[in-house]
């Protein structure tokens, strides 16, 4: 299938930078904590913490989200997906969360990891940073950081590509015809 | 990674060390969810397991029960002394009505070798054995495997003793199938009245010198000596039993002190186990409970997936 390219490493970097000053500007790091969802969110959460720290000075907590036990389509999807370890070792209640993700498409996932959230405490408040906003929401959640948005069509795919979990140089692509 | 393809779990000689291994990964994400102020998480909801328990049964029934829970699903209790097979209902029969109302998991104790295997051929919904007879108790081994894996990191190349009554066993049946898949060394040790004949087949060494099988040991599985079994003279008396084959503080001396000692429970304190191994620090069987919750959730979790794609 063919793929366009829509972001290199660089324009990945920035964005990333920019999200970290977002962030920042919109409350400082007091109460602030990071919680990636798995498995790309993670790496995000992480580029922006180690950003914020490169700003600020200051280290912020960050934790680790598997969702799949909360998908509304377990029910429905074939043989069980794989469930990984959620590792949040740090009391989330009355801290500012923000969430990250890689790609922000029909909002199911983010439902789901709030759902996941409030089991571990009741935050003062959750924010949302995704990398890639796609479009097509099926629930009524928007983002607070958005790292580029691309209009596309719900055929097309969207696929973020991270050294860190991925094993090859950072960049975004969009496969299929509009 | 491997799928899961199985619509039941009857024993762990029907898995690929992929499948164990899968099952072990999983339980591994989900013993997360135990340590929570909330555990519980959603991934059930909606779902029915039934518990049919022909044997008594505490622990085990107790940590699927939770499991269930944990995942959101209901659960309901069936023990066989108020169930309608005292009225001479069969136990197929028993199931189907069960099942008629929409149940969507079973899990299944029976005296009798392979009894849920009649269910797993007879029902519409999911099967898991929770011990049946003497053949296996596959959930039991995998909480051990989680437990070696836990202490050890690996299971390859582990050197594994097994000591008690292995003819009667179906805890040592489940363990040698999933640690020769695994590719852990065996060894079984026991009276020679209770070893059965030809045990070797299964890939194991026969040991009758506890001792030896101490020094030689990276953990030991003690089974519990099932004196409801011991009518038929097997043993001369439980005394000499725990002389010979019980392990006490001057016996495990002589193996290392990285030794971890397991007890699949209910334990004889004094035969099969002193009370201060049972409670010393190489022993590891309260870790093997607090871990039985999270491979059953994982067994649960992975058994009611759709497999007819």
């Amino acid at each position: 299938m063919p793929s366009v390219q829509i972001m290199d490493q660089d324009a990945i970097r920035r964005a990333v930078l920019r999200m970290a000053h977002e962030i920042l500007e919109k409350g400082g790091v007091k109460d602030l904590a990071l919680i990636g969802i798995r498995t790309r969110g993670v790496v995000l959460a992480e580029r922006l913490r180690t950003a914020i720290k490169g700003i600020e000075g200051k280290d912020v907590p960050g934790g680790t989200l598997d969702i799949t036990l909360y998908r509304d389509d377990l029910t429905l999807v074939g043989p069980k997906p794989v469930v990984r370890e959620t590792l949040i070792d740090f009391d989330i209640t009355d801290k500012r969360i923000v969430l990250a993700d890689d790609v922000f498409f029909t909002g199911r996932t983010i439902r789901a990891a709030l759902d996941a959230l409030v089991d571990f405490g009741r935050p003062a408040l959750i924010q949302l940073a995704v990398l890639i906003d796609r479009g097509h929401r099926e629930l009524p959640i928007r983002a607070d950081f958005v790292g580029k948005n691309i209009p596309t069509a719900k055929s097309q795919n969207v696929r973020v590509f991270l050294g860190e979990s991925d094993g090859q140089s950072d960049h975004v692509d969009v496969q299929g015809a509009v | 990674m491997t799928q899961w393809k199985h619509q039941h779990l009857l024993g762990l000689q029907d898995l690929t060390a992929e499948d164990i291994e899968l099952v072990l990964d999983t339980a591994q994400s989900f013993k997360e969810v135990s340590s929570r102020d909330i555990k519980k998480v959603p991934a059930l909801r909606g779902k029915t397991v039934v518990m049919l328990f022909f044997e008594p049964s505490t622990r085990t029934r107790v940590s699927f029960e939770l499991a269930a829970k944990r995942l959101s699903a209901d659960t309901l209790n069936i023990a066989a002394s108020v169930s309608s097979t005292t009225k001479g209902e069969t136990l197929l029969d028993t199931a189907r009505n069960i099942e008629a109302m929409n149940v969507d998991l079973m899990v299944v104790r029976h005296g009798t070798s392979g009894a849920p295997f009649i269910l797993a051929q007879g029902l519409k919904c999911s099967v898991v054995n929770a011990g049946d007879g003497c053949r296996e108790h596959p959930t039991q081994a995998l909480l051990d495997l989680f437990t070696l894996k836990e202490k050890f990191g690996r299971i390859k190349g582990l050197r594994v003793g097994i000591v008690g009554d292995i003819l009667h066993s179906r805890v040592a049946r489940s363990n040698i199938w999933g640690l020769t898949k695994l590719g852990a060394k065996v060894t079984v040790c026991g009276p020679a009245t209770l070893m059965p004949r030809g045990i070797e087949a299964m890939g194991v060494e026969v040991c009758y010198d506890i001792r030896k099988l101490i020094k030689n040991s990276d953990a030991l599985i003690t089974l519990r000596l099932q004196k409801e079994r011991q009518q038929d003279k097997f043993l001369p008396s439980l005394r000499e039993y725990g002389r010979l084959f019980g392990i006490n503080r001057e016996k495990l001396a002589e193996g290392s002190d990285e030794l971890i000692v397991m007890h699949p429970g209910p334990t004889n304190r004094g035969v099969e186990l002193s009370a201060e191994v049972a409670d010393g620090k190489q022993s590891v069987i309260l870790d093997q409970v607090t871990n039985g919750v999270a491979v059953r959730m994982a067994v649960l979790y992975l058994v009611l997936g759709k497999h007819d794609m």
